[in-house]
């Protein structure tokens, strides 16, 4: 007697996605002269082609947004922004089926995640910034701060549309005009949303959007009509950007890698830390800058986590992102998928034991089962680089001060979990490690107005809560930005 | 009795076991049960799911204003669910007070329904506030008139006060009375002992002093089953499974209505005790007003459409 779960497919006929897409420079869509086409990673149809943007593009999206700075979004009364952030959200949330179906087939992350989490986030984080348009003055980030001017903003592919809200609606809010460059393979639902900004009547210029590849992102990085940078992608983009604009008046936040520990003490709640571990690293397939993707385990505890681990990783169900009841899709693209593979295979040649599920994974599209790596030491490659993708490293540790050093022992530091149930040890722990997140008998949760961001080589400055506003904001110091 | 070796019978050992379970996050473990919620179960898997959610029904009339007429309509349902369908399976068995044991035994006899057992709760149901002399007499009374399942109830004040070995001791006692004649089923009423790490310890204490099943409710005190409390006890049931060799039954009973509710009930067994748990033997529902709407969902997979209520009998 078995229960299988008939296939219960989210129907993709609420998207439309046209054959061409065009930049949307100052209100209205423009086509580009070169295209390259975006694919369905979970079947490697093409879904489009989309503009390169060159410099001359570049060029003409931020004189638009530098002309809409000037002559209309910095004349507006906050109230005013407001309404437009107000509109934005409620037409997001109107269309959120539509944004999800869209992004599932973009990026292949499942449609559970898309219609639960990210567009669900993506509504609440132009709400929450609506609602501080125009209560600047009383923010406590100086007296009447004022905002840079042009923001030029590089998203990546893991969170297509959240990762734009969380760029977008901050600026807009302060005052700042936007020049976007979605993720190469992920720009669909970030070109629905120049119609978005269309039906909301947004005024032209105040948003624009470029697509294209790295070197339309440097380009931009690079334009002198810049004021601001935010960034957020892979710490060795984030270097090269902290190079190009460290001899200028730039300001810049910079969201980067990470390598996120999850200590589980021996008195934590097992079944919910097994839970959180899942959750940590397999939410969106891994691909998640402050996942958990290394398991810091008290050793006396370590092999009755990694058997019900093992037990509970049985059950995710990988495969197609529509389905309903996917709970680990594909992955974003041919080259993660090698990066994955190479790394997952060093693993192995530095002699860690390597476990995964059963998994009947497709021929077509880019496929990697859930997978753990246990007897991992800090000397492995494993423990030490971001693989972006399902991978988990178990690393166990004798003493809880051992538990820190290790967490820390990491050029990274965005987030860290702690499994415990005792109250002093988590407030203990959370005072020794150094990451920018901390969740206590949680993972990967986010919120509006929570600040984001990292230590170390995991970026600069916050994103989110009062401390994100900052980073728009002349003035604004609070943040930690540049 | 031998405890299944992990404890000697003394409450001081049974408190060194329940000590040493750990915690239960609320946050994590409410968390859990919801995202299991969203599972999306169609077409043939739950075509699947409502035949086996019909014959795992415990299918219960506890009022003060029962009768024998009213028994032996609830006897007629229960081995015969729609009575223009025979492939709709009988219910996992009827439950009734003591005095009606024996109506309904002779009734399903009488009609063909000798496989349905039948279910008595006792030991002073639903509050358990007798003498144990009572419960004892109380239970054997039961199996005397034909039940072949106890539902009993822990003593929840006792509980609560921490007197963990009376709770203990009055389970092995009725356990005892049980002996091959009844199957025990060990009720907490969750919603008494309100915290999931009380659910938790109930669930171990019940499991070690000889419970075949561990059941949520009453069904007079609300909160009964919700997923979470559900969520818990399965996976005390599948830790207790790696512990000891032996499967321990699960019974969610009260606001279980809808044919949603009991698939999503479904969907936590199978996502957490495992699919060995999807049997009428392991896992029950216990109910009065779901049945009907699981047969209303039947017919509406095979017609297309919603009949009216007057298609499904009121019994």
């Amino acid at each position: 007697m078995t229960f299988e779960y008939a296939p219960a497919l989210e129907s993709r006929a609420i998207v439309t996605i046209k054959p061409k897409y065009g930049h949307f420079i100052n209100g209205a869509f423009v086509s580009g002269k070169k295209h390259f086409p975006t694919i369905n990673p979970a079947t490697e149809e093409i879904l489009s082609h989309l503009s390169l943007g060159s410099a001359s593009d570049i060029d003409k999206a931020v004189a638009a947004a530098q002309k809409a700075y000037t002559k209309t979004w910095s004349k507006l009364s906050g109230k005013e922004r407001g309404k437009y952030l107000y509109r934005i959200a409620r037409i997001l949330q109107e269309r959120a089926r539509e944004f999800a179906v869209l992004e599932t087939l973009d990026n292949g992350k499942p449609i559970r995640e898309t219609r639960d989490i990210d567009i669900p986030l993506v509504a609440a984080h132009f709400f929450y910034h609506a609602g501080w348009a125009d209560k600047l003055d009383y923010a406590g980030l100086g007296q009447s701060p004022q905002p840079y001017g042009v923001a030029g903003q590089i998203i990546p592919w893991n969170f297509p549309l959240l990762m734009l809200a969380w760029k977008v609606a901050p600026a807009l809010a302060t005052g700042n005009t936007v020049v976007l460059k979605p993720a190469e393979t992920t720009s669909l639902t970030a070109l629905l949303f120049a119609e978005v900004c269309q039906q909301a009547e947004l005024p032209d210029g105040v948003v624009n959007i470029v697509t294209g590849d790295g070197s339309t992102g440097a380009t931009l990085v690079n334009h002198p009509g810049v004021h601001k940078i935010a960034f957020t992608g892979s710490t060795e983009v984030g270097k090269k950007i902290a190079r190009a604009i460290a001899a200028t008046d730039k300001k810049a936040t910079l969201e980067l890698g990470g390598k996120g520990a999850n200590i589980v003490f021996d008195d934590a709640p097992v079944d919910e830390a097994v839970e959180g571990i899942v959750n940590g690293i397999f939410f969106n397939q891994g691909h998640v800058c402050c996942a958990g993707s290394r398991l810091i385990l008290q050793e006396s505890i370590a092999e009755e986590i990694i058997e019900k681990l093992k037990v509970r990783m049985a059950k995710i169900r990988v495969g197609d992102p529509l389905d309903k009841n996917t709970d680990l899709g594909a992955i974003n693209s041919r080259e993660q998928l090698t990066k994955i593979q190479e790394l997952a295979a060093v693993g192995d040649a530095e002699g860690a034991q390597r476990w995964s599920p059963q998994c009947n994974l497709s021929e077509k599209g880019y496929w990697f089962a859930p997978t753990i790596f246990t007897g991992v030491t800090q000397a492995h490659r494993i423990a030490q680089e971001e693989i972006f993708g399902p991978v988990l490293s178990v690393i166990t540790f004798r003493t809880p001060q051992e538990g820190i050093d290790k967490a820390n022992n990491t050029p990274f530091g965005l987030s860290a979990g702690i499994w415990s149930e005792k109250g002093s040890r988590t407030l203990w722990a959370s005072q020794q490690l150094r990451a920018g997140v901390i969740w206590a008998n949680t993972f990967n949760k986010f919120d509006p107005t929570s600040p984001f961001g990292g230590y170390k080589e995991s970026g600069w400055g916050r994103e989110g809560g009062k401390h994100g506003l900052a980073a728009y904001l002349k003035n604004g110091k609070e943040s930690g930005a540049k | 009795m031998s405890f299944y070796g992990l404890i000697d019978g003394s409450e001081k050992s049974l408190r060194n076991f329940l000590d040493q379970l750990s915690g239960v996050d609320q946050v994590g473990a409410e968390s859990r049960a919801a995202m299991l919620a969203t599972r999306s179960i169609k077409t043939t898997s739950k075509r699947w799911a409502i035949d086996t959610a019909i014959s795992m029904v415990d299918l219960t009339t506890l009022e003060g204003a029962d009768t024998p007429g009213k028994v032996k309509a609830l006897c007629n349902k229960a081995v015969r669910p729609d009575p223009t369908d025979s492939t709709v399976p009988s219910v996992g068995a009827i439950c009734v007070y003591n005095d009606m044991v024996s109506i309904a035994r002779t009734h399903l006899d009488s009609i063909g329904g000798e496989k349905v057992p039948v279910a008595a709760v006792s030991t002073a149901f639903p509050s358990g506030r007798a003498s144990m002399d009572v419960k004892i007499r109380d239970t054997q009374d039961a199996i005397d008139a034909g039940a072949a399942e106890i539902d009993m109830v822990i003593d929840r004040g006792a509980f609560l006060s921490g007197n963990l070995g009376l709770v203990f001791d009055e389970i092995v006692k009725i356990r005892e009375v049980c002996g091959e004649k009844a199957h025990l089923k060990v009720i907490f009423e969750t919603g008494e002992l309100v915290t999931y790490d009380n659910v938790r310890k109930a669930s171990y204490l019940a499991m070690l002093a000889g419970a075949d099943f561990i059941k949520t409710s009453t069904g007079k005190v609300a909160p009964a089953a919700t997923p979470p409390v559900v969520l818990v006890m399965l996976e005390a049931v599948r830790d207790f499974y790696s512990l000891t060799g032996r499967r321990i039954g699960v019974k969610p009973a009260g606001g279980i209505r809808t044919t949603k509710d009991a698939i999503k009930q479904l969907v936590l067994v199978n996502e957490t005790a495992g699919p060995e748990w999807l049997t009428p033997e392991l896992f029950r529902i216990g109910a009065s007003a779901l049945l009907n709407d699981l047969l209303m969902q039947r017919m509406k997979m095979d017609d297309g459409y919603y009949a009216s209520p007057n298609y499904v009998t009121i019994d």
